[in-house]
């Protein structure tokens, strides 16, 4: 009996497309781009989103009709729902691009040395750029997130180790008021800070404030991150540690946690990254100044994303190219946070 | 030669106890963990006893006209200009502009969540997942600050389109053709904002559909939408309800980005494209300013009210969403 060759069988891939039709795909696409600004000048439509609306429905157009072409009418219905869903990701792509795009091309001229080294003391929001800065901002904001950190993270940490260590009675409360924290509207949290602090306490608008407010809405993001890698410890590391005889807080506290510090340490800068960019709160909170303050209890401070919002809301040309200025450190700070974050939790995994 | 054994003459220690009574370090530890458990429960309920102990005298001196006012006047008691404080318009407008945002943001998240699970190529799946947290984590005020110099002037020629061929619909009327900082425009913004929010709920539950179903669907000769028509949109649209109800909850408490964008107008206005809405949370920022004792006890009113509603629909999405991925259905 003959044997089979085995090594001669190639997998057969029939859906792939051959080289011809890859051409007449990219061929369309051409097609589509030529015929963009000649639509462009005879319809009613301009501008660059114009272009961009004339060439997705084009290309889209011709796509649909080559997989007809090619499949049958009855397809129809699979080539307009594919066009629609890659139609989709490209509009949820188009406006971030065009925030960082925006933020980066319009805050690099008010970006200076001295944006970094000066505050607005001496400086009135439309001078030049080569006066005053956002020194008092930046300091402000570190100020704020890092007490608000040191509030928030062993708060944070608790809940999420009550939700996997103890798991008592009230997890499934827990757990739901936790979530349900995470949708309190921040405009909420200062109002609160600021009704039971400045009004009822009658202390000063300060960074202390600021930072309080903005640990309410830190929490729920520390609380559920560290609850999701706590969940990932094996369970035969606390079983190993109780089989040690180490106690159920020995086991945690040299065990548990320490397994999970790289995890943790991600919770806590998405949470930092959650609230770095929040303004509302802070507008009730530490009102802003224009100078650098230090005293984290006695005063208002500054912090960036109100600096941006403060420029902004005057109006005058180089004042707002400043707010542009200020937004494009805030992404930056926040833009570090993010990709620090991605980088710890991807290197455990 | 065998060693010999000698007695051992010491003291022979008592057989331990054997119990599962937590030690005292035990007892310690959990009631600590236990009580930062609580932590949200408390902070949860503060704010809500805090808001009302402000805000009670303002919702007692207007009664329910505090909800279904359209008035919003601090008063000047020397001219005997009565103090009328209802939020009904900023009600309104809060859920106009969320509801605007969710049309946008719900097929857009929806398509961007398919996309991801079933018609990515395996190199671009990470990097557009990346993009798309990346989207959550851009400040609301940057957004703000694009949405009223950038995006403001595409979508006010939209607009014009918009109101020129579909005018004849009651929503798309306008009263004058004022056509910058409307609902509409906030409504792009917001939409943008809960854009990845629903994708990422959506694309949880989407990666949940059981594989044998999906197997079965092509064995019997669906194509990839057919069989997301038939398996996967039924299985994942509970969940992808939940998703949406939570971005309509971020929706309505968002603040700096709808200030920014939309004239703060104290008068319903249902013609989305007219200059002229609001929203509770942006109220309170805009009166805070220069806001005396009795309206920043109005203020405070007002956040109890947008406090609770987004409570409200929290909890049901959290509902929806759990339901979904704990039955499976």
């Amino acid at each position: 009996m003959a044997t089979l060759d085995y090594s001669s069988v190639k997998p057969q891939k029939p859906w792939r497309l051959d080289s011809k039709q890859l051409a007449l795909n990219s061929g369309i696409f051409i097609i589509a781009i030529l015929l963009t600004p000649v639509l462009l000048n005879i319809t009613a439509l301009n501008g660059k989103l114009g272009g961009a609306f004339i060439f997705i429905v084009l290309a889209t157009a011709g796509n649909i009709l080559l997989s007809v072409i090619r499949q049958g009418v009855k397809t129809i219905s699979t080539s307009i729902a594919a066009s629609l869903i890659y139609v989709a990701t490209g509009l949820v792509l188009l406006p971030l691009a065009s925030v960082l795009i925006t933020v980066i091309m319009r805050g690099k001229d008010a970006i200076r040395f001295n944006t970094l080294t000066q505050d607005m003391r001496f400086s009135q929001p439309d001078a030049a750029f080569t006066e005053g800065g956002a020194l008092h901002a930046i300091l402000g904001t570190v100020e704020i997130v890092l007490i608000a950190s040191i509030i928030c993270v062993p708060l944070g940490i608790l809940t999420a180790l009550y939700l996997t260590e103890i798991k008592g009675r009230f997890e499934n409360l827990v757990r739901f008021l936790v979530q349900a924290m995470s949708g309190v509207p921040s405009i909420v949290a200062g109002l609160f800070i600021y009704s039971v602090l400045i009004v009822t306490l009658g202390a000063k608008y300060s960074a202390f404030a600021g930072a309080l407010a903005l640990s309410i809405l830190m929490l729920p993001t520390v609380a559920r991150t560290s609850e999701e890698v706590l969940k990932l410890i094996p369970n035969d590391l606390r079983e190993a540690g109780v089989a040690l005889g180490a106690t159920q807080w020995r086991t945690v506290a040299m065990v548990v946690v320490p397994a999970a510090k790289s995890g943790i340490l991600t919770a806590v800068i998405l949470g930092v990254a959650r609230v770095a960019g929040e303004t509302a709160p802070l507008l009730l909170t530490i009102l802003g100044n224009t100078s650098t303050h230090l005293n984290p209890f006695d005063g208002p401070v500054a912090a960036l994303p109100l600096y941006t919002f403060s420029l902004m809301k005057t109006g005058l040309e180089v004042a707002v190219n400043r707010a542009w200025g200020g937004a494009l450190i805030l992404l930056t700070l926040v833009l570090i946070l993010f990709i620090t974050a991605r980088l710890l939790s991807g290197k455990k995994r | 030669m065998t060693a010999t054994l000698t007695e051992y003459t010491g003291v022979i220690p008592e057989k331990r106890q054997i119990t599962n009574k937590p030690r005292f370090s035990d007892k310690v530890f959990r009631f600590i963990v236990t009580s930062g458990g609580f932590t949200s429960l408390i902070i949860l309920g503060l704010i809500a006893l805090f808001l009302l102990l402000r805000g009670l005298p303002v919702i007692k001196d207007m009664g329910f006209g505090f909800i279904t006012g359209f008035e919003w006047n601090p008063g000047d008691p020397e001219n005997g200009v009565p103090v009328k404080f209802g939020i009904g318009a900023m009600l309104i407008g809060t859920i106009v502009v969320a509801v605007i945002g969710l049309i946008m943001a719900l097929p857009i998240a929806v398509g961007t969540a398919l996309f991801l699970t079933y018609y990515a190529p395996e190199g671009v799946k990470k990097p557009l997942t990346i993009a798309v947290d990346l989207m959550a984590a851009i400040p609301s005020v940057i957004y703000g600050l694009w949405g009223f110099f950038v995006l403001m002037s595409h979508a006010v020629y939209w607009e014009k389109l918009i109101h020129k061929y579909l005018g004849f619909i009651p929503f798309f009327k306008m009263q004058a053709p004022v056509y910058e900082r409307s609902p509409f425009i906030a409504g792009i913004v917001v939409g943008i904002m809960i854009i990845p929010i629903i994708t990422a709920i959506s694309r949880e539950v989407f990666s949940q559909v059981p594989l044998d179903r999906i197997q079965a669907a092509y064995a019997l000769g669906a194509t990839k939408w057919t069989m997301i028509r038939s398996v996967v949109l039924p299985f994942g649209s509970s969940g992808v309800a939940g998703g949406a109800m939570l971005g309509l909850g971020r929706a309505m408490g968002e603040t700096i980005a709808i200030y920014l964008v939309l004239n703060i107008y104290f008068s319903p206005n249902f013609q989305v494209l007219f200059s002229a809405g609001g929203n509770v949370a942006s109220l309170i920022v805009s009166k805070f300013g220069e806001a005396g004792e009795y309206e920043l006890r109005g203020l405070m009113a007002a956040g109890l009210i947008l406090f609770i509603v987004t409570l409200i629909v929290n909890f049901l999405s959290n509902a929806i969403v759990k339901r979904t991925s704990r039955t499976g259905k």
